[in-house]
């Protein structure tokens, strides 16, 4: 072991035995990531999910204060300044042909389909998610009976139950959300019927039940949390939805009436008008355009991060 | 094969049956009546109603109305003093059917395209165009679109007649809005699709075989990618039937659409149950054809049944 002069003394205290077992290896390094965390922080990644969920914000705020940040109000007349064009200085949206600022009525409007939509898809997912959890948890005839109603329901057209409810109700806020929602739960009932079925069939619900827990523990511990998820990816293509045939209905005039706004009546009041003053639909539609694209992008952007699976 | 078209085909008459309950239920509940004319004496009004049948009992009604309606019988407007529902819906048919044929065949050609080429330029530019498009398409709804097309096309540039129904060069635009819809989805889809393909085994196996790009890309990727695209039939169903409402609204074609919306302003009841039924044998014949490709296609689903 000789090597030229060199001597290398190796002593005891240099070596130090390293503390490790088989154990350490199952420790972890960092807190452990929840569904929850785990799905934003693959959302926060998604720049353009969180663009578009920014102009949701940004649009909610303006719903809720637009109207105040203006010294006019939107439904107050005044036939001196009809037809004002927009301006930085003036009105910012231009005025109508009764002279109303069009920078209130477009948020005023805003709040009415968003409030429309919000409450349309609440109703849904309610009536959806209890139906569909019923049915799938129950299984047997049960099921069978509840799933050939919904057959029968999904294939009665949207617009054809929208326009008979529309044209019994008294128009209005009501009706829509009503109309709405009706049309829309049953395909969030079959949405959420195939996922109880198949967490039925997975093993920590078998182990809970035979731990002894009744019906209302399974479904309230087992089977809400995991297809809240669901809910929320339905959410966000159901609002959009929603304020495309609120504003469908008032364009064929069986929605809002005036002088109350929603983005729809504005633009078919635009529309009426837009050869001699393009601003009034433009405003409005762009209002609209913003919200659909932002929630369509916005829910494909929780899809993939609350369910990897269904990525493309 | 046959049993499961038959009972898909029963599936089909119940649903139908259900709507035409349920719209004349509904017509019950209706205010107002299409004879409130205040000149009219009650006894000028009970003899309208009587005409028309109206002062019998509701079930007399019912009846009435459901062995009418099987023999294609939709009862009289009370818009145009009496000429048969089906009478002015078989005048009108026509325009709507060429307009939205039309618009199938520019959308459907268009939305392929713009489908295989963000598939096949994946990532690229090109993608994330098409991507856009589609969304935008998706979520820019037809009342924007026809009022901006007939501002820009028509009154700025003077490139299309702005309304009306006189030529083949005045459907051209109407057909166009309508089309822009159909195109998004299909692209969409299409797109989806391609992709899924693309990465499949059999893909990768034609092309290392020596088979040229666009053999592999139309016999083994697109076919494949096709199929699926059933799914879309009934969505499209509704995007070209709310679509029609607007697009004949806005360009004044007298189209069903158009007729329709006319008929629910001015209360005319029986043209807009005519209507509405024509919609839904419409919804229902496209649900049809879904399901009798799919089990033409996925012999499963004959065996398990609807949506199982």
């Amino acid at each position: 072991m000789e090597r030229g002069d060199r001597q290398i003394t190796l002593t005891q205290d240099l070596f130090e035995p390293v503390k490790r077992s088989v154990r350490d290896a199952e420790e972890l390094s960092a807190p452990p990531a929840g569904f929850w965390s785990d799905a934003w922080r693959r959302l926060k990644r998604d720049r353009i999910a969180l663009l578009a969920g920014g102009i949701i914000f940004l649009v909610f705020i303006l719903a809720v204060v637009g109207p105040w940040l203006t010294p006019y109000t939107p439904f107050a007349q005044d036939l001196e300044r009809q037809y004002r064009e927009p301006s930085l200085s003036g009105f910012w949206f231009g005025t109508d042909e009764f002279g109303r600022s069009m920078f209130d009525r477009v948020w005023v409007g805003t709040r009415v389909s968003l409030y429309i939509a919000l409450l349309a898809t609440a109703l849904d997912i309610s009536i959806g998610m209890s139906y569909g959890a019923i049915s799938g948890y129950y299984g047997g005839g049960v099921d069978n009976v509840m799933q050939r109603i919904i057959e029968v329901l999904v294939g009665i057209p949207n617009l054809v139950v929208i326009i008979l409810m529309m044209l019994i109700l008294e128009p209005g806020i009501i009706a829509i959300t009503l109309a709405l929602a009706i049309t829309s739960w049953p395909s969030s009932a079959r949405l959420i019927r195939g996922q109880v079925l198949r967490l039925k069939e997975q093993e920590f619900f078998l182990a809970s039940r035979s731990l002894g827990a009744g019906t209302f523990r399974l479904i309230v511990k087992h089977l809400i949390p995991n297809v809240f998820y669901i809910v929320i990816i339905t959410l966000m293509f159901t609002v959009p939805s929603a304020i495309f045939f609120e504003a469908f209905l008032s364009f064929i005039g069986l929605g809002i009436q005036p002088p109350n706004a929603s983005l729809g009546a504005l633009i078919s009041d635009g529309a009426d008008q837009m050869r001699f003053y393009p601003y009034l639909l433009i405003f409005p539609a762009i209002v609209l355009a913003l919200i659909t694209v932002s929630f369509r992008l916005l829910g494909d952007g929780l899809r993939d991060a609350l369910d990897p699976r269904m990525r493309m | 094969m046959i049993g499961y078209t038959l009972k898909r085909l029963v599936n089909a008459c119940v649903i139908l049956f259900v709507i035409a309950t349920a719209t004349w239920f509904l017509m019950q509940l209706l205010p107002g009546s299409p004879f409130n004319d205040e000149k009219l004496s009650p006894e000028a009004r009970a003899q309208i109603e009587a005409k028309y049948g109206l002062d019998d009992p509701l079930l007399v009604q019912y009846v009435r109305y459901i062995g009418n309606l099987a023999q294609g019988d939709l009862g009289n407007s009370y818009q145009y003093s009496g000429k048969p529902v089906l009478e002015i819906i078989l005048e009108r048919l026509p325009v709507s059917a060429f307009l939205g044929a039309q618009a199938v065949v520019l959308g459907v050609i268009g939305g392929l395209l713009l489908g295989v080429i963000g598939a096949l330029k994946h990532n690229s530019l090109a993608d994330s165009g098409t991507a856009l498009l589609a969304v935008l398409g998706i979520a820019v709804p037809e009342f924007v679109l026809a009022p901006l097309a007939q501002y820009w096309l028509a009154f700025k540039l003077g490139i299309f007649p702005p309304a009306f129904f006189e030529s083949w060069w005045h459907s051209v635009l109407p057909s166009m809005v309508l089309a822009i819809t159909v195109a998004a989805v299909v692209a969409t889809f299409t797109r989806t699709e391609m992709l899924e393909v693309l990465g499949q085994d059999y893909v990768t196996l034609a092309k290392s075989k020596g088979l040229n790009k666009v053999a592999v890309v139309a016999r083994h990727v697109l076919r494949n990618s096709m199929i699926p695209l059933i799914t879309i039939i009934v969505p499209l169903t509704a995007a070209l039937v709310t679509g029609t409402l607007i697009v004949e609204t806005v360009f004044a074609i007298p189209g069903i659409g158009e007729q329709f919306v006319r008929s629910i302003q001015v209360n005319d009841y029986s043209m807009i149950i005519g209507t509405t039924m024509l919609f839904s044998v419409f919804f229902v014949a496209s649900y049809l054809i879904q399901d009798i490709l799919y089990g033409i296609i996925d012999p499963r689903i004959r065996v398990v049944g609807h949506g199982d």
